[in-house]
């Protein structure tokens, strides 16, 4: 089997999985909710209107909600796969305010990953070629500490840090004003002055975890024999860790990107709304909060299929890694 | 050929500290190996075969060990104690691979799964000097030719587990006489692999040396295969060599009741019916903090209270070139 | 490194058979796994503090000084009252706190606290205090302490005067049972779904194995959270209690389905089970004697890994006003309180519940670490 045709059959099931997805999110978000010709009706009504029964069946057959579930259900999806995501409540395209957030979500999500792996591979490979050392136990007790706190926890508790002892005030991505400008230097530094912060918060149990995950293969690799083998070779010890041990220790966390990725989208939804960040997870609580039906699915179901193409990412960059998994899977 | 010395080990003790008290894996062990010829040594796991090897190689993977006595390369020029030098060091270094080499029990494990055979057998070019990498491939596909694999030149870019494990044992050994070194430790380099396969790979070790003229440290508890290997044959046992001869000798005339008994464990071709196969009882204990006595004393059926458990036997020479550490014959 | 044999002759061997390592061959796998367990300190440590910390929220009426829900007036905003042994004299009369006195800084619009050095209400242990009601069934007024006359505020109150301890210790009750509650629910539903994906294969294996991708294809809170906004705001606070466990478990129990299936394949294919079955062993024997012991040490593990995770799903929920909802109070409510960072900058005790969170999270960690050692059968001892 090629590795196109492997690609093809993993991309085709990740879409008959998004299907099924949809389905649910459609009876989770639509269903429970009455219909949106309700919630009108019962806007008008108290903003003074009356509404006559032909009108509401007007409205009705207007919105398609005269119709059976499952073809509401297919008129929302095939609408939804042609980018039209319907209006939200405020009357706004959902595309239009979701766009901006989408962008937000990922560049958030890429750069957490890459922070995580940039912070918990070294240190790994530090606590495992320095066993029982000092450093060794802070970083286990910091990863203890970093599992333990949830994110959100964190974000609230670095808030108040830097309140109380800086006068600062950490949320969002941007200084007031900034966000609208067009984008230049001075609006992309402000960005990553803002963005540390979200990232520290997003990354640190995951850190925390890949840094327990690197410690613990590192520690089996460097017994293998292939590392007695290359040192009777006369390998230098460094060049020895680095070209065979480090190399091997890394498949598992390589082979977590398919893992944490999704997990990144999932996770800083809570952060995202403690902190005000622009990204999709604020936009989802407020929309459910308010009964905006569309919007709310819209997004979740964007949240999604991000998440499964993270996964998907995941597997194609393992299987590039790995030349047995490479093999296994025909990649030449 | 010349009967030169090569290495001589004189008193060799490795310890471990562990927990639960000093365990002296190697104990008191002297032996030489010469140019051109082949060392055996046999005996059961757990006996301190490996560690003499890794030992040598100054390759021990434990931190908490321990190392006395002498380890003596000769040179024309003079000789360096492997005991003395730094591990980690420069010199060391540079004297693995390129005059001590070392092939391995597991061919697949002493692989790294991740990087391919050719990758791994220029290694020791690249490290110890060469800069050309065609001229390093080149070499590389050569020596697989010479070992005896087939289509090399796509070979070379194969990951060990594509390979069979015959193909696998001959690149490594590929990989250890790439520098041409004057000596190779081989560490029971045929026990994973099939009887067939064994012959071919044995077959291939003695041509190699008869081409190189390396001398050979072959390790193994297979009396069979020692009987086809080795010039000299050192017994091990619990860290010490009982018996010590040229391999004639020891086989047809064995003097240690350790060696004797490994004898007599050999399956005969043609045996008797209804005859059992002699074993020794008990298992090789584990040399935790060990008395001075004889270490084959609570295993021996000729055992003697009050002289086998009182001291170290001296060897005693039997015959010329062949001696044994046992107070039967002091 | 062992030296197990039974047939070393006349000789002394150079290691025997010890008294322990004898009582460690016969010890059936239970024993050595609570004898595993037992050497791991930590573990233990952090299992007892979590049985007091179960045994204290069962029992919290009784602990806390007040009822959560009393609101103290004059004592908005207080700071953790501050315990003394010694008078201002420096004459020692046990416990005590000083009565407490405010006036109104006239920039900020905060009340200052100050403590009135001439009243001093003394600590009262097992006293009759603030009548409550047991378990919601019998009347009670028995407290572990209070100040008599005075208030104690042990962790400060909050923005409406009510005694923060107290809250902290009846929001255990919900925020520590609902992760049990939910990890059962999940472990019933993945355990037996698992169970049968494993046990019949086939159709069945496969329909179940595609719903559990499906689900957790989906990014869990963002599910748990358009979930959690379905369940009706007037509910009583028993039926949001048992609606949120429901939305928790939908997600966790796809994992361990998994789990339990992957577990089932791989020991029937064990080596000692084949065995077992060739010596002619009947599949109920080979179930009981060979399967379960791995199962529920395997099951045991898992519980213990997949709690706090539950305990972290309801404080998220409940923080962001989705779970528990007043008057109820779970750690997550609690700290709902704790969004408007200005306030918390000035009141930061009422952080102080995250401090229980994270110090459960914390001590389950460590519990199933040391399990999953324990469980580990080749692990050395």
């Amino acid at each position: 089997m090629s590795f196109s045709k492997y690609l093809l059959q993993r991309l085709l099931y990740a879409f008959l999985v998004l299907i099924a997805i949809s389905f649910l999110i459609f009876m989770i978000v639509q269903l429970p909710r009455g219909d949106a010709v309700d919630r009108i009706v019962n806007a008008r009504q108290a903003q003074g209107d009356i509404i006559t029964e032909e009108e509401e069946a007007a409205l009705r057959a207007q919105y398609g909600l005269d119709k059976p579930i499952y073809v509401q259900y297919l008129i929302w999806a095939t609408q939804f796969a042609r980018g039209n995501m319907g209006h939200s409540m405020l009357g706004i395209p959902v595309s239009k305010l979701i766009d901006e957030r989408i962008a937000a979500t990922v560049m958030l999500s890429v750069i957490s990953l890459i922070a995580t792996y940039a912070i918990a591979v070294p240190i790994g490979i530090y606590s495992a070629t320095n066993q029982y050392s000092l450093g060794d136990y802070f970083w286990t007790f910091v990863g203890f500490i970093g599992l333990a706190t949830p994110n959100f926890l964190l974000a609230l508790i670095l808030l108040f840090l830097f309140h109380k002892f800086f006068g600062l005030s950490i949320g969002g991505l941007y200084s007031p004003g900034v966000e609208e400008q067009p984008w230049s230097l001075a609006k992309a530094l402000d960005l990553l002055n803002h963005l540390w912060i979200p990232i520290i918060v997003i990354v640190t149990a995951h850190t925390a975890g890949t840094i327990r995950t690197m410690r613990a293969t590192l520690l089996d690799e460097l017994g293998q024999q292939y590392v007695i083998t290359a040192r009777a070779k006369g390998v230098r010890y460094r060049r020895l860790l680095f070209k065979y041990p480090v190399r091997l220790a890394l498949n598992p966390v390589v082979n977590s990107i398919g893992y944490i990725l999704p997990r990144l989208i999932s996770g800083q939804t809570i952060v995202a709304i403690v902190l005000n960040l622009p990204t999709l997870g604020p936009l989802l609580f407020s929309a459910l909060l308010a009964e905006d039906v569309e919007l709310a699915a819209s997004i979740l179901m964007i949240q999604s299929i991000l998440a499964v193409i993270g996964v998907i990412l995941g597997d194609v960059i393992l299987s590039l890694y790995d030349p047995r998994i490479r093999m296994e899977k025909g990649v030449t | 050929m010349t009967f030169d010395l090569l290495l001589e080990v004189k008193d060799l003790h490795t310890y471990f500290e562990l927990e639960e008290g000093t365990l002296k894996a190697v104990n008191g062990l002297s032996f030489a190996i010469k140019k051109n010829r082949t060392l055996g040594i046999v005996g059961e796991s757990g006996c301190g075969k490996s560690v003499t090897a890794q030992s040598i190689m100054r390759i021990i993977p434990r931190k908490n060990s321990r190392l006395r006595g002498q380890i003596l390369l000769h040179h024309d020029s003079g000789a360096v104690d492997i005991a003395q030098l730094d591990e980690d060091g420069d010199q060391m270094r540079d004297l693995r691979g390129r005059e001590i080499a070392m092939i391995f029990q597991e061919p697949m494990t002493a692989f790294s799964p991740v990087h391919t055979v050719g990758n791994q057998i220029m290694e020791a070019l690249f490290v110890h000097g060469e800069t050309d990498k065609r001229a390093a491939r080149e070499r590389t596909i050569t020596l697989l030719d010479e070992v005896g694999i087939p289509a090399p030149e796509r070979r070379i870019d194969d990951y060990p587990f594509q390979l069979s494990g015959g193909m696998r044992q001959r690149s490594m050994i590929a990989m250890a006489i790439i520098l041409n070194p004057r000596l190779l430790i081989a560490d029971e380099p045929t026990t994973a692999l099939d009887v067939t396969i064994q012959a071919q790979i044995l077959r291939l070790m003695k041509r190699l040396q008869r081409e190189n003229g390396m001398a050979i440290m072959f390790i193994t508890h297979d009396l069979g295969v020692i009987a086809n290997m080795a010039d000299d044959v050192a017994v091990m046992y619990l860290g010490k060599i009982v018996e010590y001869g040229a391999a004639r000798q020891i086989f047809k005339d064995p003097k240690h009741p350790y060696t004797k008994g490994l004898m007599r464990s050999i399956p005969k071709f043609g045996a008797t019916e209804g005859v059992h196969l002699a074993t020794i009882k008990g298992t090789v204990p584990v040399p935790l903090d060990p008395p001075d006595a004889c270490p084959f004393a609570s295993r021996c059926s000729e055992f003697i209270p009050g002289r086998c458990d009182a001291a170290m036997p001296e060897a005693v020479t039997v015959a010329p070139g062949h001696s044994v550490n046992c107070v039967l014959y002091e | 490194m062992s030296t197990q044999s039974d047939e070393v002759g006349g000789a002394v061997p150079a290691t025997g058979l010890s008294n322990m390592e004898e009582r460690y061959y016969i010890a059936s796998q239970q024993q050595l796994i609570w004898r595993r367990f037992k050497r791991h300190r930590l573990a233990l440590i952090s299992g007892l503090v979590l049985i007091i910390m179960y045994f204290l929220a069962f029992t919290y009426e009784f602990w806390s000084p007040y009822r959560a829900v009393t609101q103290h007036q004059g004592f908005v905003n207080t700071p953790p009252t501050p315990i003394h042994f010694f008078d201002s004299e420096g004459n020692f009369i046990g416990p005590f706190v000083y009565g407490l006195k405010y006036e109104l800084n006239l920039d900020t619009f905060e009340r200052v606290y100050t403590e009135d050095p001439d009243v001093i209400h003394r600590i009262r242990f097992f006293t009759r205090g603030e009548p409550y009601r047991f378990w919601g069934r019998w009347d009670m007024d028995l407290h572990f302490f209070d100040a008599g006359e005075g208030k104690v505020f042990l962790l400060g109150a909050d923005g409406l005067g009510r005694d923060v301890l107290s809250r902290i210790l009846a929001a255990s009750r919900i925020s520590l049972t609902i992760g049990l509650v939910g990890v059962f629910l999940s472990f019933f539903l993945g355990a037996t779904l698992g169970g049968i994906s494993g046990y019949y294969g086939g159709a069945v294996d496969i329909l179940i194995m595609r719903v559990t991708e499906i689900l957790s294809a989906i990014p869990q809170i963002p599910l748990w959270i358009a979930l959690a906004a379905i369940v009706p705001i007037d509910w009583p606070v028993e039926r949001t209690y048992f609606a949120i466990t429901i939305i928790l478990s939908t997600m966790t129990w796809t994992g361990l389905a998994r789990a339990v299936r992957a577990k089932l394949l791989e020991m029937r294919e064990h080596d000692y089970i084949v065995a077992a079955k060739i010596a002619g062993a009947s599949d109920i024997r080979i179930i009981y004697e060979h399967l379960l012991p791995g199962y529920i040490s395997f099951l045991i593990v898992n519980i213990t890994i997949a709690i706090p995770g539950m305990i972290l799903g309801e404080t998220a929920l409940s923080f962001l006003g989705l779970g528990i909802r007043p008057p109820a109070v779970s750690w997550g409510t609690l700290l709902e309180g704790a969004q408007n960072i200005s306030n918390v900058a000035l009141y930061p005790w009422l952080l102080t519940p995250a401090l229980f969170v994270i110090a459960t999270v914390l001590l389950f960690n460590f519990v199933g670490d040391g399990l999953r050692d324990a469980a580990d059968p080749y692990k050395e001892l």
